[in-house]
């Protein structure tokens, strides 16, 4: 049975040269792709076509959450469920509430942030394609990667592999699925 | 127009001739390859012995109730109070350094903000442990939370312990959270050159999966930044709640507004001295003077010089205030202080965290790594002197002359602060076995080779 294709993995030395690449193979009309790298590089998902992250709006909401789930929790104990009368003050002690609601803000935001980004991401994903490339252990050192997809409907074996061989990378590698 | 020749550059942030291999290779070694040194063999066994200590201190503490400790009526908080807030605040150098240095963009941060942010998370769980035990019967501090119970009862939300239990465990959370986030890139590293199968097993698990995609970067990076931008008033906030604990009762030398400012500055300044502490022996161990070089060094005796001034002007606030208010008790605090039962500790507070600093003007004292060490432990001392004095002299001159008494601290309160300081110690030697010390992929991210734009722009 043929090995089914997760698609075509070049290797650069450099990062300038992987965002030259990724900056060529769009041009080129390539869409299905992802590029690795060992450090976060701006210019890098510029080049490969750039989407603003939703992960912002994501955490302002869970700082919203946070922030009125906290406020109505203390409101509900303190005015509704279990008033206690302190000399006649009043129930909804509201500047009192300030710093829980505070903090539940922040816990809101903070967790929204992690978990959305992991959920952005796809992770935890335990199995990927990509690491069946042996050298692809290297994008988490000192080695950068740009793998073009066979779902990408331009995507032809051999000439995907012939442009990225044109693009100055060290090594081309078919991906096994 | 005319050079200036005598322009002094100032230490590099790493020693020139790194590369992304070699210094992937050079934290992750240390981890995975180099033979552990035999001083982390003696180290992990004296801190693991104090740790023990600690359990048997604390289980002691469960089957005879907190009269072990030498708190008493009019002194009902004493050490476990005082070490309370020293361990919150030594954890607020963590934050401070790898969430406001960041949003200021001061990359020096880089090589010191792993291990700075693994000491906030273990200092925050040995802090966690005073006001649980204190207590008396920790199998119920679950009482603090609010959840829907059979006693149809509800947390008082308009006290500042609860506001504690809110800040604290927050804080605990987010560290935790902005630690492990951090942690992600370096685990998938250490998955990747992990040469035994056990290794790349415990580390995959942990990497989730990370590969380095382009597109998972860029969420990354926002979430980081957002993570950081989170952190920031959350650790102002935190102490300034601590301080709250104190300044929203009516005990004078308590009831004061400067507290808060004065605590997160004193909370940072004892964060940065136990940063000196623990950075120059591990560096010195682990040859790390290639990353943490003596611009960090000097850096961060800058920091402590800065908040220590600020601590020693809310000294002068504090007493100013006590004496301006014309109240009676207020103003019989300070000079309680000054020339009371607990002056001598008052005086060695004051030579500590107020005269000792005063050598970091001189860049002679910034440049000598012995001196750093020696003031920053003399800080570590001075900071939690501070506490006490605090604590205990306010508590144990009650309005009545009737109702005055003394703290003595007994052999349980000994045997409980060391053992958390054990419990600390435990927790760092495991982390420098277990995990990498230093952020690999932000170093990587400091190297010339990072740059792409010809510009000279980089991230």
């Amino acid at each position: 049975m043929a090995a089914r294709v997760h698609g075509l993995m070049a290797e650069f030395d450099d990062a300038r040269h992987l965002v030259l690449a990724a900056a060529s193979a769009r041009e080129a009309g390539y869409r299905r792709m992802d590029a690795y790298s060992p450090f976060p590089i701006e210019e890098l998902h510029e080049a490969l076509g750039a989407h603003h992250s939703r992960l912002p709006l994501i955490v302002l909401i869970g700082g919203a959450v946070g922030c009125i789930g906290g406020f109505l929790l203390q409101y509900w104990a303190s005015a509704i469920a279990y008033p206690v009368n302190v000399g006649g003050r009043p129930f909804n002690s509201w500047p009192a509430f300030i710093p829980v609601t505070f903090e539940c803000t922040i816990l809101g935001a903070a967790l929204s942030a992690v978990f959305g980004m992991l959920a952005l991401n796809g992770l935890p994903m335990p199995y990927h394609p990509v690491f069946n490339v042996p050298r692809f252990a290297l994008a988490s050192r000192n080695r950068f990667f740009l793998c073009i997809e066979a779902r990408d409907r331009q995507f032809d074996l051999e000439k995907t592999r012939a442009f990225l061989e044109g693009l100055k990378a060290r090594e081309v590698s078919t991906v096994a699925d | 127009m005319d050079s200036t020749p005598h322009i002094e550059t100032p230490a590099p942030i790493m020693r020139p001739g790194h590369t992304f291999g070699s210094v992937t290779d050079k934290i992750s070694s240390i981890v995975l390859t180099q033979k552990t040194p035999k001083g982390w063999y003696l180290g992990f066994a004296l801190a693991f012995m104090l740790a023990m200590l600690l359990f048997v201190s604390l289980g002691y503490l469960v089957v005879k109730g907190i009269g072990i400790w030498g708190n008493n009526q009019p002194v009902d908080w004493a050490w476990d109070i005082t070490n309370f807030v020293w361990w919150i605040g030594i954890g607020h150098a963590g934050t401070l350094i790898s969430a406001i240095l960041l949003l200021l963009r001061q990359s020096w941060r880089t090589s010191i903000n792993r291990f700075a942010e693994a000491m906030t998370l273990f200092a925050v769980s040995c802090a966690g442990i005073f006001p649980l035990f204190h207590t008396g019967r920790p199998w119920l501090a679950y009482w603090l939370l609010p959840y829907p119970n059979t006693m149809g009862v509800w947390p008082q939300f308009r006290s500042p312990l609860l506001w504690d239990v809110f800040a604290v465990s927050t804080y605990a959370t987010v560290s935790l959270l902005f630690w492990f986030v951090g942690l992600i890139p370096d685990l998938a590293t250490l998955r990747d050159r992990s040469q035994s199968r056990v290794g790349r097993i415990i580390y995959g698990f942990l990497a989730l999966g990370w590969r380095g995609s382009a597109k998972h970067w860029h969420q990354y990076e926002t979430a980081y930044l957002l993570l950081a931008g989170l952190a920031t008033p959350l650790v102002v906030s935190v102490h300034t709640v601590v301080s709250f604990d104190f300044a929203v009762s009516i005990v004078p030398g308590w009831h004061t507004t400067i507290f808060p400012p004065y605590f997160v500055a004193g909370a940072i300044y004892s964060g940065f001295a136990m940063v000196l502490t623990l950075a120059i022996p591990i560096r010195a161990v682990y040859r790390l003077e290639d990353f943490i070089t003596m611009r960090h060094l000097q850096n961060m005796a800058k920091v402590m010089l800065v908040t220590g001034l600020i601590v020693g002007y809310g000294y002068m606030v504090e007493a100013f205030v006590a004496w301006y208010s014309a109240d009676h008790y207020e103003g019989f605090v300070p000079i309680n202080r000054m020339t009371g039962p607990y002056a001598l500790q008052y005086w060695s507070l004051i030579f500590c965290n107020i005269a000792t600093p005063q050598a970091l003007w001189f860049k002679r004292v910034r440049t000598s790594v012995p001196a750093l060490f020696v003031i920053s432990i003399i800080v570590n001392i001075g900071m939690w002197l501070e506490r006490f004095v605090i604590i205990v002299t306010s508590l144990h001159r009650d309005f009545l002359p009737s109702s005055w008494g003394m703290y003595a601290p007994t052999f349980w309160d000994w045997s409980t602060f060391l053992g958390t300081i054990g419990l600390f110690l435990s927790l760092l030697f495991l982390f420098l076995r277990f995990l990498p010390m230093i952020s690999i992929f932000e170093m990587r991210t400091m190297l010339p080779g990072a740059k792409v734009d010809d510009d000279g722009r980089h991230f």
